[in-house]
Parts: structure tokens; C-alpha cells; sequence
């Protein structure tokens, strides 16, 4: 088992013939995902990479049986390619995309919400500025490097693309390996988010405990820790970015920004250790504090 | 990016808001013919800096008749104006803004933000006017009103009533209210702004509402869709190294410390920070080369960190995913022996081959100091920094 994509999945990319979409479609395929075609609008019939493409994802859906996508359309239309894929019917949608204006993603936030008040099983966006998500072994739907993952026991969600890979080389060194691991993404208006993820998590048989890397910015670190001391028996380790990060700038990701006094580091580490989780001084100590958390069970 | 006051007030007026009539002016001499031209027997002037506390600052001034715009626009033209907000160099002062006084009965708070919980644009509204908003919400959080726009909606008529009559405002000034909002929200909407901060609002003492003061930003990821605003840009308001990595698509963030940081990913380049301050050091930036970087971004970046002479140390800190260590290396190389770095080098490789990377580093020839680990990379540039 994993989370929310497996061996099963039926992935699909849209900007497939673009260089980004060709590449980590290429990666995908090369690591076991099961690709089944892409969307390029005006590139209809022709054949990519051996699969083929489709003008709507609405067609793609219906001729393949995709229930994933993977988004690498340009910002300015990378709004408009979630609608797409949630009007034709697809489960997960991975929005990799960086720098879509936040008024869009306001836009589609609402109208999914909307779809999914009105659908008994409405779809789930991961992203967007996300590194993707992984089932190890399994299915790669994003652009983290396949080989550092290993199957296993450890479920990771993340704000961080890169920040994530450190904790999937930590788990793997460790031999604990990995379950899924989910990057929800840097943006203030996303998808899924720590809580949606723990709580698949908590179900998954395959993971035995979590890792969450959290970062300055809002409070999801917060309503995530309240979840975990309330909702969840599954061990938990994290780290938090950005205790040193002045107030007031953002660092990197849009949504990676001090406000007042809301949003620090030092908050979040308090309420996460005060819900019994196992923080990380460093982003070096991921991989021994989950161990620390697995053995304190 | 933010805008200047003059600007946000440009665009309220193209936006149907009326404002106090005001003309910015880039001399001593264009203060003056300003004044006379908006007539009246009392103005302000207001320095144009992308910083709050300039009343406080000494940047706003009401004068009393033209030469004393002209010597109030000469005392401020040309220097650098030191607010609470952006100290401690501050920021210089190109323009001032001219503008008629209004007699104030009442000054009232009004923002429209992006607000990342209710995942909805919000309105926050205080009857506090002319003070700092998260002051107001530490000491008296009854004081603060929100509400919420549906992004499907819009602002609506109930809510523009709801917050009229909660902040007391009858007669003309509750109408005043209740036209203005709507017209805020879709100046907000239609310029893609993050923040619309108006404070004070200000009641006359013949009951109207007017925005005193404005403060805009818009968000950087939409200006493709809006070349107009994108050259409002004034990067004389920000650090110029800031404005270096702006043009090099690089994300930086000017620090005080003497650490020079280089990373790929924001929350590593975050995490990477704390590490060297875990260790006993100060970081002099974040730098971001982004999880694509290439040996082009990474020589910017190396340009970029050695525009600051506090720089000790270079710390560099590459986790390879799609990005191949080796060719990371290669950029370091190039960069090294281009830009002739004079401090010490301390480089972190790890993922996609990163022993290549880091063979590759070894036999250069150059100074460059190979890390085993993330902890070891931070402990030498600390070292080596002191």
C-alpha cells in the first residue's frame, strides 16, 4: 500500500510535448509509472514518447482511463489546466508549475471546492511549486530523483522540494525507505496540505511513522500539530525552515513569509513538540529523529 | 513589488476612488509650482519611500504656504528617509508627493489582502485609524473587523453595510463607505494586487470618506499580465543587491551576518541558514539558485554573494535531483576562476552524482573545500569565516 498513487495509476501528463513535460515524462516512465499518454492542445494524434497525445484531457481521460495527471504548463496557464483536469474527472492532480498568480489559485481553489461539495469524490490537487509526489518503488509523478527512494516504512510531507529529498536520503541510508512522500508545494494557496496528508497516512498500512517538513509562513504546522496530538497513533518526526529568517521577507516561496508575530519557526516547534513530535534541531537529523520517534513508540 | 503612495493613489483614481488631488515632484521647484497649482492655503508633503512610519520619520509635513513646500521638499529631496519599518539604512527619497489638506474628523483603518487560511481575499477594517494594524490587533483585538470575499463573489453589499455600521459611519460617509469598497475590491482583483493598505481612511469633518494614504503590492507573478504596473518598478527602494538578483532571476534575501550562502530549493537554502547559526555563525544572504540550477545561475549567484563585503566564507549547499552534481561543479569552477573569488569556498554536493561532483572539485586546483555532510559543511564555513 501507499498513498493516494501505486503501481495501478494511470498517469497522464499535460504540457507533455514541452520540454519540461518531455523530460520528467521520460523519468516517469524510466522509473516504473504507469504513463498512459499526454495533452498537448493542437497536437492531437500525434505519437510522444511512444504514448499518445491527446488534444483535451477530457479525451485523454476517455481513451486511456487516466485517473492522474501531471501538470508542467507554463504560469500563465497553468490555472486553467487544473480546471481541465478536474472538469474531465481526474482523482490526482500534480501541479509542478512555479509562479502562477495567487488571484488564479484563489479561483481554483474555490471551484474545486465547489466540485467536490457537489461529488461524492472530488479531486485532489497536489501543488502547485511542488516537487511532485512519489509512492517508492512504485510511481513517480513529479521531478524528485527517483534513485535516492527506496520502498519502505516512512510516509514524508513536505513544503519543500529539495528539503524533502534530504529526508528521503536520510530514510534510505537509514534502510527505513519510504511509503509516499507528497511536496505540497511552497505556494500560500495550495492543494492538499500536512493535515490531508496525515490523515491518509494514519490510514496507510505501509507507513509506520511520518516525517513533515514545515516551514515559516501561515499556521498548517500548527493545525497539523493539533491533529497529530488529537487524531493520530503513527509516530511523528519534523523539522521546521526558517528560524532564522528576518520578519517580513520572503524567503524563496511565496508562501515562506514572517507576518506580525504569526508564522515563526519557533511557534511551530512549540506546538509540534508540545503534540508529541520528534523535531529536528537540523535538517541533518531528520533521518535519526524519525528513527528516535519509531523507537519512543 | 510594491508601488509608491503617488502611484496607488494613480491607480484608485483610475479606478473611480476619489482621492485628496496631489502632484508629485522630483525638485524644490516642482514642490512649489505644485502647491500653487492644487491652490488652498495649507498642503503636505509627503516623502515617496516603499516603507511605512514616515510621519513619525519626519517625511510628512504640512506647510503653510509654497516656499515652505519648497524648503520641506528640499529637506527631504536627495536623502535617505530612516522609518521604524526600514531601518537602518533606510531609503532614498527621489519624489514627494504635494497634496491638498482635508479637515479630519475621523481616521479609520482599511486593507484588502490575500489571506492564505480563509484561502479568500479579506478585508480587515479598524475604527484605529493612523496606527500600526498589528499593534492594534496585539493590544485590542476587538478593534479589528474581517470579512471574507467569496473569490467566486466578490465583496458584497451586506458586508460593505456590515463593516459601515461597525465602524459608526451615517449619513454620507456610511454611502461613501459602501461605494468605496466595492470599488477597492475590483481595483484589488483587476491589478492582481497582494495588499491594498489604506491608513489612515480618513472622515471630513463634512462627513466623507477618503483614503489619506495608500499602500500597494502587487504580485510578482502576475505582472506578465500587467506591463504598466511592472514599469512602476523603482529598485533605487531596495537593497541593491536584491535588485541584482532580480534581474538574474535569483531569489536573495540581504542578510547582516558574513556567511555567504548558495543553495538549490528555498526551504534548503532556509534550513542551511539555521544550520550555520546551529553552529555558532551568522549567514550573509539566502540565495536560492532554484531546483533546476544550472552552472550559469550558479555563477550569477557566486556575482551576486560577493557584492557584499561582509562576505568571510561561501557556503554551498547543492542537493543534485534532476540537476547532475558534476555539472554544478563544473559551474563552480567556471564561476570560481571567473569571478576570482578571494574567500574560502566551502562546497556540500550530495544526490545525482555527487561524487563525480565532487572529483571533479578535488581536482581542480582550486581552493575549494569539499564537505562530507550537511553538518560538516556548516562547521568548516563557520571555521573559515572566523
Amino acid at each position: 500500500m501507499s498513498i493516494l498513487v501505486n503501481q495501478e495509476t494511470r498517469v497522464i501528463c499535460q504540457g507533455f510535448t514541452g520540454k519540461q513535460g518531455s523530460f520528467h515524462s521520460e523519468q516517469a516512465i524510466a522509473y516504473g509509472t504507469r504513463m498512459v499518454g499526454g495533452v498537448t492542445p493542437g497536437k492531437g494524434g500525434q505519437i510522444h514518447l511512444n504514448l499518445p497525445v491527446f488534444n483535451t484531457v477530457r479525451d485523454a481521460v476517455r481513451q486511456t482511463g487516466a485517473s492522474a495527471t501531471m501538470i508542467y504548463v507554463p504560469a500563465a496557464f497553468a490555472a486553467d489546466s487544473i480546471l481541465e483536469a478536474a472538469d474531465a474527472g481526474i482523482e490526482v492532480i500534480v501541479c509542478i508549475t512555479e509562479g502562477i498568480p495567487v488571484l488564479d489559485m484563489l479561483q481554483v481553489k474555490t471551484a474545486l471546492n465547489v466540485k467536490a461539495a457537489l461529488r461524492a469524490n472530488g479531486a485532489k490537487l497536489i501543488g502547485p511549486n511542488c516537487p511532485g509526489i512519489i509512492s517508492s518503488g512504485e510511481c513517480k509523478i513529479g521531478i524528485m530523483p527517483g534513485v535516492i527512494h527506496q520502498k519502505g516504512r516512512i510516509g514524508i510531507v513536505s513544503r519543500s522540494g529539495t528539503l524533502t529529498y534530504e529526508a528521503v536520503h536520510q530514510t534510505t541510508r537509514l534502510g527505513l525507505g519510504q511509503s509516499t512522500c507528497v511536496g505540497i508545494g511552497g505556494d500560500p494557496i495550495k492543494g492538499l496540505d500536512f493535515i490531508d496528508c496525515l490523515e491518509m497516512f494514519e490510514a496507510d498500512p505501509q507507513t509506520e511513522a511520518v516525517i513533515l517538513v514545515g516551514e515559516i509562513g501561515g499556521s498548517r504546522e500548527e493545525e497539523a500539530a493539533e491533529y497529530i496530538r488529537s487524531s493520530m497513533k503513527k509516530p511523528v518526526a519534523a523539522y521546521i525552515a526558517g528560524r532564522t529568517a528576518p520578519k517580513g521577507k520572503r524567503m524563496g516561496h511565496a508562501g515562506a513569509i514572517i507576518a506580525g508575530s504569526a508564522g515563526t519557526a519557533d511557534a511551530k516547534i512549540r506546538a509540534l513538540e508540545a503534540a508529541g513530535v520528534v523535531v529536528a534541531q537540523s535538517p541533518a537529523g531528520l533521518g535519526e529523529a524519525v528513527q528516535q520517534a519509531l523507537a519512543a513508540r | 513589488m510594491n508601488l509608491h503612495e503617488y502611484q496607488a493613489k494613480q491607480i484608485l483614481r483610475s479606478g473611480n476612488i476619489i482621492t485628496p488631488r496631489g502632484i508629485a515632484a522630483a525638485s524644490a521647484d516642482a514642490a512649489v509650482a505644485a502647491a500653487r497649482e492644487l491652490g488652498g492655503d495649507a498642503w503636505v508633503v509627503k516623502a515617496q519611500i516603499h516603507a511605512g512610519g514616515r510621519g513619525k520619520a519626519g517625511g510628512v509635513k504640512v506647510v503653510k504656504s509654497p516656499e515652505d513646500a519648497r524648503s520641506m521638499a528640499a529637506t527631504l529631496l536627495g536623502k535617505s528617509l530612516v522609518t521604524k519599518q526600514n531601518a537602518p539604512e533606510g531609503q532614498p527619497v527621489n519624489l514627494v508627493l504635494v497634496e491638498e489638506t482635508l479637515p479630519i474628523a475621523r481616521e479609520l483603518y482599511l486593507s484588502l489582502l490575500v489571506d492564505r487560511e480563509t484561502e479568500c481575499v479579506a478585508i480587515i477594517a479598524s475604527a484605529a485609524g493612523g496606527m500600526d494594524i498589528e499593534e492594534v490587533a496585539d493590544a485590542t483585538p476587538e478593534k479589528v473587523l474581517t470579512e471574507t470575499c467569496d473569490p467566486l463573489l466578490g465583496v458584497q453589499d451586506f458586508q460593505c453595510r456590515a463593516l459601515a455600521f461597525a465602524l459608526g459611519l451615517t449619513g454620507e460617509a456610511y454611502k461613501d463607505f459602501c461605494r468605496l469598497l466595492p470599488a477597492l475590491y475590483r481595483v484589488f482583483i483587476a491589478n492582481d494586487l497582494s495588499l491594498l493598505e489604506i491608513n489612515p481612511l480618513v472622515v471630513t469633518t463634512d462627513n466623507r470618506v477618503l483614503p489619506l494614504d495608500c499602500k500597494m503590492s502587487v504580485d510578482d507573478n502576475a505582472l506578465y499580465r500587467h506591463p504598466s504596473l511592472a514599469e512602476l518598478r523603482d529598485d533605487s527602494q531596495i537593497d541593491a543587491k536584491e535588485a541584482a538578483a532580480n534581474a538574474a532571476n535569483v531569489n536573495y534575501v540581504a542578510l547582516s551576518g558574513n556567511i555567504g550562502c548558495m543553495v538549490n530549493g528555498a526551504g534548503l537554502a532556509m534550513a542551511t541558514m539555521d544550520l550555520i547559526q546551529l553552529e555558532g555563525g551568522t549567514p550573509a544572504n539566502f540565495l536560492d539558485v532554484g531546483g533546476g540550477a544550472t552552472p550559469e545561475t550558479v555563477a550569477q549567484g557566486f556575482k551576486i554573494i560577493l557584492l557584499d563585503p561582509n562576505v568571510r566564507a561561501v557556503l554551498i549547499n547543492i542537493f543534485g535531483g534532476i540537476v547532475r552534481c558534476d555539472v554544478i561543479a563544473e559551474g563552480i569552477i567556471q564561476a570560481v576562476k571567473e569571478v576570482g573569488v578571494k574567500v574560502p569556498v566551502v562546497v556540500r554536493l550530495e544526490g545525482t552524482n555527487a561524487e563525480l561532483g565532487r572529483k571533479l572539485l578535488a581536482e581542480s586546483g582550486l581552493a575549494i573545500l569539499a564537505a562530507e555532510s550537511l553538518t560538516h559543511a556548516a562547521k568548516l564555513a563557520v571555521e573559515k569565516a572566523q
